[in-house]
């Protein structure tokens, strides 16, 4: 049975596997595999990404390294027999990996993970707030205007193009209210917090460079923080799926200096002044 | 009712039996309303086959739309549409009935040493069920609306807006195409669950004298554990769906809340969640992923001990790792939400449970690599997928790695990573398991073997496209590559987009693969090599009957007096020895 | 074994391991049936309990139902839980005649139970609930009412259907004890159901 076939098969997935692990650990050299990062708490993202790329890619290069390795040890011919372990290698074996998986798994979370968690949903005092409203296939952003309030939001009196967000015209707080479609700008360096809508289906508010994403849920108010560290012009593209538009859903977050955003913020009129 | 119906029926399988081992009579009653668990495999099988023309057919389609845009005559709306058909063909329709229903059928009775399935009549149904499923799953890319398009997740309030009496329509996908998706879906449910209520049955109360449960091959505590999985889980997406449902046919407004406008029509709806939907798919969803990746693992473990000629490693920390990754993976459903608005300290706590149970995995993937330690390797195919199996489930793994802790799944979620990664589980782990399965016992259903050439062509070709194909998506996750997109056109995605072709080349030669594997399959059941009762010198029950195996499976059941994995017996450790072998 | 006894399947039982701890496979079905059934209905539950959390009002129950009304269905289904045991008893004692008279009068009382709640169904309709609309707030409420006691007067239903099978196979001799055991078994299980039910709609 044991041919010199068998041989052969050995060598070629052994070193098929070899090549492998050598082209997907070079590919994180040779290609450009992530967008640069523009956000605070984006920076703490890719720590863990980092973070466990190295974790992983032990696991991948050594458990590919150990089954080439008896795939050719024990495949060719003329192989050592099987003897059964001791119970105690044996424990060895079953502890170990438990020990290993939970400590570098938990332990990333935890240190690395946890943190950056916490700061994408705390609300600062003195953030800058930012209601987000999605439709199909449209990111709408809304910002308090002079008295800091936003008005409320009423369904009956939605309108495509006249009023996209159901502003109510008697209601004080909408009058100056700031409606911005398509995108959203923010000041540099200064944290805002979003308040996050949508009118029909679930959306996602996903800025990839920001390293920032979070559904919109009909019926629900979601948040999440961010804070720019870079001016720039980024792509919202949304990520979940909303229907055969979900594509073209997109918009850009602008992010501005500090002075180049209140020169924006002023040059605003509210939505029905 | 059923109940009552099943208890029947059991009887009457079983006094059928009792009384007469002999062939029923009748091309129809042996092939086609066949009773019999080996038929029945077969049966599900071919519908698997069937069904994977279909799905892969459709992959490939979208993927020449994503490689190269324009060239694939399709529009957004039939994108979505075919997107979510794939993968819920390929899933439920595919794996679930290749893998879970087809080799398990074929595999456990023989596996236990009974005769049948304990409801061999329910058996039978279940199959037939599926016929119906199947048929309406596809019949509904052909009605108003076109298909499903909501994803395979089918969230509402896309999934719900109906467009039917008061509901707005919330896309041409969410009209009658979504109706019949669940109505195939239910059958599906119902197949499914009297499945696995007999493959429970049958492991419990069927298994041969001296056939203790820490004497169960493998493959049979994967099946148990994954029919029990299964068992646990179902329901909840029965109610789901059944809510679904309502709120799309009576105006009820489960998933619906308040305030609804939808493209400029106000809806009626007050008061639904939409998040609970999601609770209750995952509640399902998670678990289903290892109801169908566990029998894959559990068929590895039986065809590397038979072909490293050694037991294999742990078996004991291996049923006890399958026991604690079905319950962990029973806690754990929300990391499928980190971003869904749920609140962030669940976020938290389900990242953290979800992560344990990398441990319990990484103790089932030891125990694989070091059953190869100090073997006698035979690189026949089935065990060239089984060991293709190992590098998956280590690959697929790691990548739950990244997915499981919730701040880098900021990043991650729906993008291609995801694909990557679900792709490299419950696809590449079990199509791998699942035919290292067909080619190690395709000799026990037919008598014959299957071509060897053939079938190293189809394992090259399977793996090196597939491992290429999904660990590229992987990268282009890297990327921020968001899925299920039509067309892309952000800056930032751009060498992302890049590697588009070469994935679509990969898919290509992955699917290709699998055209010697369907003619192997088909030819070597008439024409193949004639095949012994043992051909593979197994110690399990199944090589202890005649081939081809007879109605009823022995003349007389075996006892059984040892370990399932009798090999590297003997004074040189080359001998082996039967489970049923006298003291 | 007694599973032999009801199966008449010498040649199978005998060639195989004894069934789970003694456990007849029947029963064992009936207990896998149950659990994923009370999962089914926890669902459901645990899905009216997450709308009832998250909405801003809730209708006022005491407005809605008659709570001795109530109390008088939950009475006859739990009376006819104590019927059922009685027949199990009697059909273990081989009380062919007994076993016969009990198990009709639980389906007596499941046929009970399920009148009057058509009768409350029938009111409220009247008064203008749908699944849809609740004329006394939340239109959740109506939904998961009817949605819920709906599922579980199915449950009724064809537990009384089972009960009469029952019934008559076991004046016929050819349902044994374990054959009404089952279906009290299930009967119970429709009971208690009910208990959650009548403790998540009506009380809580
Ligand atoms: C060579 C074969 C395959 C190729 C090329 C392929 C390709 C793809 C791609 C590119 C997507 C994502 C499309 C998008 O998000 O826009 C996808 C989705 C999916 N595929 Fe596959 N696939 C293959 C085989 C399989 C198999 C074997 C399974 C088995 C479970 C599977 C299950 C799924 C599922 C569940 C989805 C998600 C559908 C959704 O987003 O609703 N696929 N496939
Ligand atoms: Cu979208
Ligand atoms: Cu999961």
């Amino acid at each position: 049975m044991r041919s010199q076939r068998g041989a052969v098969s050995a060598w070629l997935l052994s070193s098929l596997l070899i090549l492998a692990t050598i082209l997907t650990v070079g590919a994180f050299f040779v290609l450009k595999w992530r967008p640069e990062v523009a956000s605070e708490h984006g920076r703490g993202v890719d720590r863990m990404i980092t973070y466990i790329i190295f974790a992983a890619g032990f696991i991948f290069v050594v458990g590919h390294l150990v089954l080439s390795t008896f795939l050719v040890k024990f495949g060719g011919k003329g192989t050592a027999a099987y003897k059964p372990m001791t119970h105690k290698t044996e424990m060895l074996f079953t502890i170990g990996p438990v020990v290993f998986m939970v400590a570098v798994s938990e332990l990333g979370v935890l240190a690395i993970g946890g943190p950056v968690w916490n700061q994408v949903y705390t609300h600062k005092p003195d953030d800058l707030v930012v209601d987000i409203t999605a439709k199909q296939y449209e990111w709408i952003s809304r910002y308090p205007g002079k008295d800091g309030k936003f008005g409320r939001k009423r369904p009956d009196l939605f309108d495509d193009q006249e009023n996209p967000l159901g502003l109510d015209r008697k209601d004080p707080d909408a009058k100056d209210d700031i409606v911005v479609r398509g995108a959203v700008y923010l000041p540099v360096g200064k944290g805002a917090w979003f308040n996050i809508q949508s009118w029909d289906v679930l959306h996602s508010f996903n800025v990839p460079v920001l390293r920032a994403k979070q559904d919109a849920v009909p019926g629900l108010t979601t948040h999440t923080r961010i804070v720019p560290t870079a001016v720039g012009r980024y792509e919202i593209s949304c990520a979940e799926i909303c229907g055969p538009g979900h594509y073209r859903m997109r918009g850009f977050v602008n992010v501005k200096s500090e002075a180049d955003f209140a020169k924006w913020l002023k040059s605003q009129v509210g939505w029905f002044e | 009712m059923a109940i009552a119906q099943a208890v029947e029926t059991g009887k009457a399988g079983h006094q059928a039996h009792g009384r007469d081992h002999g062939h029923p009579a009748g091309f129809i009653r042996k092939y086609i309303f066949s009773t019999d668990h080996k038929v029945i495999g077969v049966q599900y099988l071919l519908m698997a086959m069937l069904m994977s023309v279909v799905g892969l057919g459709l992959s490939l389609w979208f993927r020449v739309q994503l490689a190269w845009p324009g060239k694939a005559a399709m529009t957004p709306e039939q994108y979505v549409a075919i997107v979510t058909m794939h993968g819920t063909i390929m899933i439920f329709f595919v794996v679930s009935l290749a893998l879970s229903s087809g080799l398990g059928n074929f595999s456990i009775p023989l596996q236990v040493g009974a005769r049948d399935m304990a409801y061999p009549f329910l058996n039978m149904l279940s199959f037939w069920i599926i016929v119906p499923a199947s048929a309406i799953m596809i019949l509904s890319f052909f009605v108003e609306g076109g298909a499903a398009a909501g994803g395979w997740t089918a969230y509402p309030p896309l999934s719900a807006l109906s467009g039917f009496g008061k509901v707005p329509r919330g896309s041409p996908g969410s009209g009658m195409g979504q109706t019949l998706w669940l109505l195939a879906m239910a059958l599906f449910i119902v197949s499914f669950t009297m499945g696995g209520l007999n493959y429970v049955a049958t492991i419990l109360n069927l298994r041969a004298r001296g056939m203790s449960l820490m004497r169960m091959p493998l493959t049979v505590w994967t099946y148990f554990v994954a029919a029990l999985l299964g068992l646990l889980s179902f329901p909840a997406l029965t109610a789901a769906a059944i809510m679904l449902l309502l709120d799309r046919h009576l105006g009820t407004s489960f998933f619906l809340p308040s305030g609804l406008v939808v493209s400029g029509q106000q809806a009626a709806n007050v008061g639904g969640t939409p998040l609970l939907f999601q609770h209750l798919f995952w509640f399902l969803g998670h678990p289903e992923v290892y109801v169908l990746v566990l029998p894959a693992i559990g068929i590895a473990f039986d065809v590397i001990a038979a072909f490293s000629r050694r037991p294999p490693h742990g078996y004991k920390t291996s049923v006890w790792a399958l026991l604690i990754i079905a319950f962990l993976g029973m806690i754990v459903w929300g990391h499928h939400m980190f971003t869904s608005g749920m609140n962030p300290f669940l976020g938290k706590y389900f990242s953290i449970a979800t992560l344990l149970i990398t441990a319990p995995f990484a103790v089932l993937g030891v125990n694989l690599l070091a059953s190869l330690w100090r073997a006698r390797i035979r690189f026949t195919t089935s065990m060239l997928f089984a060991l293709g199996l190992i590098s998956a489930v280590g690959t697929g793994g790691i990548g739950g790695l990244f997915l499981a802790t919730a701040t880098a799944d900021l990043h991650f979620h729906d993008t291609y990573f995801v694909v990557g990664h679900f792709h490299l589980m419950i696809g590449v782990v079990t199509m791998t398991g699942t035919f290292a399965g067909i080619y190690y016992w395709f000799p026990k259903m037919f008598g014959r073997h299957m071509n060897e050439t053939l079938g190293k062509l189809h394992f090259w070709g399977t793996f090196i496209g597939a491992f290429a194909l999904f660990v590229i998506q992987h990268f282009q996750g890297f990327g921020g590559m968001t899925r299920r997109y039509f067309e892309y056109s952000a800056d930032y995605v751009q060498p992302a987009l890049a590697l588009n072709p070469a994935v679509t080349w990969f898919a290509f030669l992955a699917v290709g693969a699998q055209i010697p594997f369907f003619f192997n399959f088909f030819w070597s059941m008439f024409k193949g090599k004639k095949a012994e009762a043992n051909p593979w010198e197994a110690t399990t029950l199944e090589w202890t009957t005649a081939t081809p195996v007879p109605h009823g499976n022995w003349e007389r059941l075996p006892v059984v007096s040892g370990k399932p994995y009798g090999y590297a017996e003997g004074a040189n450790g080359d001998a082996h020895r039967m489970q049923n072998a006298e003291a | 074994m007694n599973s032999t006894a009801v199966t008449g399947h010498e040649a199978a039982t005998h060639e195989s391991e004894p069934g789970f701890y003694g456990t007849s496979w029947q029963k064992l079905m009936m207990w896998w049936f149950i659990i994923g059934d009370a999962i089914l209905f926890g669902s459901f539950l645990a899905a009216y309990g997450f709308s009832r959390i998250s909405a801003v009002n809730w209708p006022d129950r005491t407005q809605m139902f008659s709570l001795n009304f109530i109390t008088v269905m939950t009475f006859t289904l739990i009376t006819s839980s104590a019927t059922m045991a009685t027949a199990v008893a009697a059909s273990r004692r081989g009380d062919r005649k007994a076993a016969f008279n009990f198990t009709m009068a639980t389906a007596v009382g499941g046929l009970a139970f399920l009148g009057m709640q058509a009768y409350e169904w029938y009111h409220l309709i009247h008064n203008g609930a749908r699944m849809d609309t609740n004329p006394w707030g939340a239109p959740a409420f109506g939904a998961y009412f009817f949605a819920i006691t709906g599922f579980h007067g199915s449950h009724v239903a064809s537990g009384v259907l089972i009960l009469l099978i029952t019934a008559w196979n076991a004046k016929r001799g050819k349902s044994g004890p374990e054959g009404v055991e089952l279906t009290g078994l299930y009967w119970h299980f429709v009971d208690l159901v009910w208990v959650f039910v009548f403790g998540c709609f009506y009380l809580i």
